[in-house]
């Protein structure tokens, strides 16, 4: 194992977030803010509670989920495509490092920016609305499954990605819509029941509300169901990064 | 010296059909400089790609110090540093943290007085803060030295080392490549600079359109396809060739003043003797004489002009 090449391209990943400390921190928390002032605030003081829980206090897992990803996905994608995009992916490819090792480093540090994301957002709204952690290490593990999951997700993007527009297109088509629509701002029995069932196949729905039952104990879905859909989402990244590292594609001519 | 990496038969097609490296077979020598010449496209830098990792071979087989570049990636990869063509730089990062990191990358812990030696060596020390952004393309190039030395590699691949540079990052280099082969670093450089073959190797491969066409010492290359002429100042100038020196390869300068006679010097006779015989019994006399080589540049322009059969005539000697 190349410890120092995990540890180079991890330090390496997180000077490169220190130095766009502002861009990188006050950025997602003056959003989450104003999402805690518009939606928590000022829509949700004119909404009754939903399962029991205040409305200000229902969308932090939400909004929390909805930065995890997005983050996770924009640090590893970008972080992949950059070194891409300046040619600089030789030493990467002529060092003595596994792909295991690479993607150990990447992936690792790009979890760990969105995680301190989410830990700022969650400190950010406590200073909003009042709530309680009904079960912080179920909170842990999803936090830490969703950040690794997703940013292996970013990885296989940047990738896949041979221009700045396709790195943007499935963050932006794709992830945050249906971040938006697996109950980040409602739960689904607010919905008719067609559409109840539609968003039963929005896999981020199962993410967002295993998140919410660490902290409220209440879901749309079963604990369990959650559970086994983040694993999957991550077996299945694990298979596709396997594959790209196998036969070098897009790395390698 | 006995060899350090050993390629057989290897060869790359690219997804579209290009033949970039057909059956290309070489033996590199522990501690030798050689350069590989060729035109744009010959293959150069493919061959170079596929020992350090960055293509994927499509046939044949690499070495290192007896290590299968394949399976055994983390040993023959720690062994070789890699300069590539381009300038490829992270502009973000300063010279100091970028080699740094590399040293990192390739499981080395940091050593501060090896890099700062290093930098010094490179004329960079002073601009160890600097971003990459900020420094010129001829430092951009001696960074890209720096990373590649940085974990004090065994064997040294220079892809086009001094394309765009100015004379003295030139002769920088040189020296320092000179240098690093006192240390015993195996160097293989590629160039399109005859010069720099010529300068710098211990021996000369000649790469085109994908193939080998030789590798050779340098000095035997040159000794063995090198034609010679020699060149004679006359007492008296002369109208026109003798009919009797006809059949030696003569040529008259416009105001006869002087006589070329080329020969190629690997024949069993040169035939300067005879013609020299032959002249004093016309009564030509000579108050100068002088002989010239043809240069490599020369030669490798032979070499590519020669159509393909071309490899049977030269031998490839390794």
């Amino acid at each position: 194992m190349n410890f120092h090449a995990v540890k180079a391209i991890y330090v390496f990943e997180m000077a490169r977030w220190w130095r766009t400390i502002y861009q990188s921190i006050v950025s997602p928390v003056l959003t989450t803010s104003l999402y805690f002032v518009v939606f928590g605030s000022a829509i949700g003081s004119r909404i009754a509670e939903v399962d029991g829980v205040g409305y200000g206090a229902f969308i932090v897992p939400g909004l929390i989920m909805l930065s995890l990803l997005t983050q996770s996905i924009s640090y590893a994608s970008f972080a992949i495509y950059f070194p891409k995009f300046t040619g600089t992916i030789y030493e990467l490819l002529s060092s003595p490092v596994s792909y295991f090792e690479i993607l150990l480093g990447y992936v690792g540090a790009s979890a760990t920016k969105s995680i301190l994301i989410a830990v700022i957002i969650l400190c950010t709204a406590r200073l909003f609305v009042d709530f309680e952690i009904a079960h912080p290490f179920w909170m842990a593990f999803y936090l830490v499954l969703t950040a690794i999951t997703f940013s292996m997700m970013g990885f296989i993007i940047g990738i896949w990605a041979d221009n700045f527009e396709k790195l943007q297109v499935i963050p932006l088509l794709i992830v945050t819509p249906l971040v938006f629509l697996g109950g980040t701002f409602y739960s689904v029995s607010m919905l008719p029941p067609f559409w109840q069932k539609i968003t039963l196949f929005n896999p981020v729905l199962y993410l967002v509300n295993g998140f919410r039952w660490s902290f409220y104990e209440v879901s749309d879905v079963s604990i369990t169901t959650s559970t086994i859909m983040i694993l999957s989402f991550l077996a299945a990244c694990i298979g596709i990064v396997f594959w790209i590292f196998k036969t070098g594609y897009k790395l390698k001519t | 010296m006995s060899d350090l990496i050993n390629i057989q038969n290897l060869s790359k097609v690219y997804s579209n059909g290009f033949k970039a490296l057909d059956d290309v077979s070489l033996n590199i020598k522990k501690g030798e400089i050689l350069a590989l010449l060729g035109p744009n496209g010959a293959g150069k830098t493919t061959l170079i790609s596929a020992i350090c990792g960055l293509v994927n071979p499509t046939g044949g087989k690499v070495s290192v110090a007896g290590y299968d570049i394949i399976k055994d990636y983390r040993k023959t990869r720690e062994l070789i540093g890699l300069v590539p063509q381009e300038l490829t730089n992270n502009q973000f990062d300063t010279v100091l943290s970028t080699v740094n990191f590399t040293r990192g990358m390739f499981g080395k812990s940091k050593n501060a007085a090896l890099i700062e030696e290093l930098l010094k060596d490179l004329t960079l020390w002073e601009k160890r803060n600097s971003l990459l952004m900020h420094l010129s393309g001829g430092m951009k190039r001696r960074v890209l030295i720096a990373k590649a030395l940085a974990h004090e590699p065994e064997i040294l691949f220079l892809d086009e080392p001094t394309a765009g540079v100015d004379v003295e990052l030139r002769q920088d280099m040189w020296r320092l490549i000179h240098k690093l082969r006192e240390r015993g670093v195996t160097i293989i450089l590629t160039t399109h600079y005859i010069e720099e073959a010529e300068e710098m190797a211990d021996r000369v491969g000649v790469i085109a359109n994908g193939k080998l066409l030789l590798v050779e010492e340098k000095s035997v290359l040159m000794g063995r396809l090198g034609k010679k002429a020699l060149t004679m100042d006359l007492v008296t100038p002369l109208e026109s060739i003798p009919e009797s020196l006809k059949s030696y390869d003569l040529e008259l300068s416009n105001d006869g003043n002087t006589l070329k006679y080329s020969y190629d010097n690997q024949g069993e006779s040169t035939g300067i003797t005879a013609l020299v015989q032959a002249l004093s019994e016309v009564n030509v006399r000579f108050s100068d004489l002088h002989t010239e080589q043809s240069s490599l540049e020369e030669i490798f322009i032979d070499l590519l002009n020669v159509p393909n059969d071309s490899n049977h005539m030269v031998e490839q000697k390794q």
